[in-house]
């Protein structure tokens, strides 16, 4: 079975976005970078199928840092190896999946793991976008997924429930937390993904235009901590419903 | 030329967050001088309140399928607003539903979508939109570049107003034959009847490590159902298998912005306030007089949650006369 993974390159979530001097953009100097929580799911499920399987699993990134460093984690939690397309700078999401699929196209996948979202920037978009371009089935927000021969039944999460949906290999799937417990890489996978191999493509295309342009960058308001009491249990119930009642407005 | 606004329809119910859009949609269409032209997928019990939130019009697609898959969705719906040649904008609710969706649709169009937005400056030329990065940790002002724009509005954040709009529904045939679909939407199932989802909420309850195991979840669960709230939790009493991953809020759990957001046991980890610190007004419970969460909370007690929360649900009790 040949597996892909679309892995993103983020600042981790302990990152604490600053607002870059020209106000369009963030500075993130201080962060450290991971990959994208929700694509280790994707890896993960990559590896158990390829476990079961037999085949390969291959980390595509777009990305243009420079740093490996990143994508070594993920060869050190168990691929075998990577593609990274050395963009200039953030791309559109549009851009980003036009970009993906022409090296999906080439690579002919299986299936291919996403995360539901690059924490970050938060499209949200990138498979459901591909899926499109490529004309190949996407299953979405995947807490479970079981495949038998050519057949695939996911389960996807809504608000407040559960789809069962049912597509052909090859498939796309955008990972949600609780698809499975991603592994840490092991001491011997850390050694052995220092010699496995990373390829460098260019992307072959740009937008003519973006969908949008960003206006500035705002951080939230900052919150204030308010009242703070400590003492008696009575006088600290008293203390709540008398907040949800005169200033929350909702008893 | 319209605004279009894509409706959910859950067991023939249009959901609230779907108002919402369309609210926010029909206020575009205002602008642009258009009409607002909600389309909707079957049968729903509630079909007359989409004029009354806006709808000027409502295409209601009859497939001869109870379960329409999203590839269906995606043809059928990039098949209507082509139609329309001078279409302005197609809206949605920012849910699973919803932003699985429309990006397929836009990509039809060669563009990406602006998801989960907070806001819409429709006073400027062209409108800005306000969209949250880094799960709220930070927001973008974006400009849309041309027509079309593709937006998902976030759940309990836009208002629903009453427009009492015609909302003629118009019957519209389409079929898709079953052989061009290249997903099959199974079964749809409900997890928790009855219970309220954490985006849709007015109030949550959350439990944290504090709660110290799931047995005690059910005192999150009283309160919870005494103040007509969802129950949230953080990653922590998740990854313990304390309650199940759809209550985590957070990074990498569900961004929430309710009226109330009451934290038990929560210390306030920075991915954790990213979820949630968008609520309107936060109570805190915590016994560390020095927990993070104390510096976001409009109402900080400092105490044990095991004794605080179950004497505030008994005076709630009698407050409430239940
Ligand atoms: C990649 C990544 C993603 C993450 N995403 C999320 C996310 O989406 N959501 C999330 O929540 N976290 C997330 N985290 C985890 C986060 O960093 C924290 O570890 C987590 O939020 C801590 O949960 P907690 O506050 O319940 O537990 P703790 O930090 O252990 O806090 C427990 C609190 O309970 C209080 N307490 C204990 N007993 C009582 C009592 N009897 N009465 C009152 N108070 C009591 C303690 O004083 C303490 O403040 C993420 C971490 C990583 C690395
Ligand atoms: N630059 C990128 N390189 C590789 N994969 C990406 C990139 N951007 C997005 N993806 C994939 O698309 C998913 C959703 O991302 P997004 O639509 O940006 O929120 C991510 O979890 C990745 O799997």
């Amino acid at each position: 079975m040949k597996i892909g993974v679309c892995v993103k390159r983020v600042p981790d979530t302990e990152t604490r976005p600053k607002i870059a001097s020209d106000e369009k953009n963030f500075d993130l100097s201080d962060a450290k970078f991971v990959i994208s929580p929700y694509d280790e799911f994707g890896i993960e499920e990559a590896l158990k199928l390829k476990e079961a399987n037999g085949g390969e699993v291959v980390l595509i990134s777009l990305d243009s840092s420079g740093d490996v460093t990143v994508i070594r984690n993920g060869l050190a939690m168990g691929a075998d190896r990577a593609i990274i397309v050395e963009g200039d700078g953030e791309r559109d999401p549009y851009e980003t999946a036009v970009i993906l699929s022409n090296v999906l196209k080439e690579e002919n996948f299986d299936i291919v793991f996403f995360g539901k979202q690059g924490v970050g920037h938060d499209y949200q978009q990138v498979p459901s976008i591909l899926a499109e371009i490529m004309n190949l089935p996407l299953i979405s927000v995947v807490v479970e997924l079981k495949i038998d021969g050519d057949k695939v039944e996911a389960v996807r999460e809504i608000e407040g429930g559960e789809e069962v949906v049912e597509a052909k290999l090859p498939v796309l799937i955008s990972a949600q937390k609780g698809l499975n417990v991603p592994r840490y890489p092991s001491l011997r996978g850390i050694m052995a993904a220092k010699k496995k191999p990373i390829d460098k493509k260019s992307p072959e295309f740009t937008a003519e235009k973006l969908s949008w342009e960003v206006e500035k960058v705002e951080l939230p308001p900052p919150r204030k901590a308010g009242k703070i009491v400590e003492g008696e249990v009575e006088e600290q119930v008293k203390e709540i419903i008398s907040f949800l009642s005169d200033e929350v407005k909702i008893i | 030329m319209a605004v279009y606004v894509l409706i959910e329809n859950r067991n023939h119910n249009i959901k609230n967050p779907s108002f919402e859009s369309l609210s926010a949609a029909k206020k575009l269409a205002e602008k642009f001088g258009t009409q607002c032209v909600a389309i909707l997928f079957g049968d729903a019990e509630n079909i007359s309140d989409l004029g009354k939130y806006g709808a000027d019009k409502v295409l209601k697609i009859k497939t001869g399928q109870e379960l329409v898959s999203r590839d269906a969705v995606i043809e059928i719906v990039s098949d209507i607003v082509k139609n329309d040649g001078d279409f302005k904008a197609l809206f949605a609710s920012a849910t699973s539903f919803g932003k699985d969706v429309l990006p397929g649709i836009s990509a039809k169009f060669e563009k990406g979508i602006a998801q989960d937005i907070t806001e819409i400056f429709y006073d400027n030329d062209p409108i800005l939109i306000k969209r949250p990065v880094f799960a709220g940790k930070a927001f973008e002002i974006i400009k849309f570049n041309d027509f079309p724009y593709f937006i998902t509005t976030r759940p309990n954040v836009f208002k629903k107003a009453e427009y009492n709009s015609d909302g003629s529904v118009e019957e519209v045939e389409k079929s898709v034959s079953p052989d061009s679909l290249k997903t099959v939407l199974k079964e749809v199932k409900s997890t928790g009847s009855g219970q309220i989802e954490l985006t849709e909420a007015n109030v949550i309850v959350s439990g944290g490590r504090g709660m110290k195991g799931p047995e005690n979840f059910k005192i999150i669960e009283e309160l919870a159902s005494l103040l007509n709230a969802a129950v949230g939790a953080s990653r922590a009493a998740v990854d313990e298998g304390w309650i199940d991953h759809q209550h985590q809020v957070g990074q990498t759990g569900k961004t929430v912005s309710p009226t109330v957001y009451i934290a038990c046991g929560i210390s306030g980890a920075i991915q954790h306030l990213a979820g949630m610190s968008s609520s309107k007004y936060i109570i805190a419970i915590n016994k560390d007089p020095d927990a993070p969460i104390f510096k976001v909370a409009d109402l900080g007690i400092v105490g044990d949650l095991f004794k605080v929360v179950p004497a505030l649900t008994e005076e709630l009790k009698k407050v409430l006369n239940k």
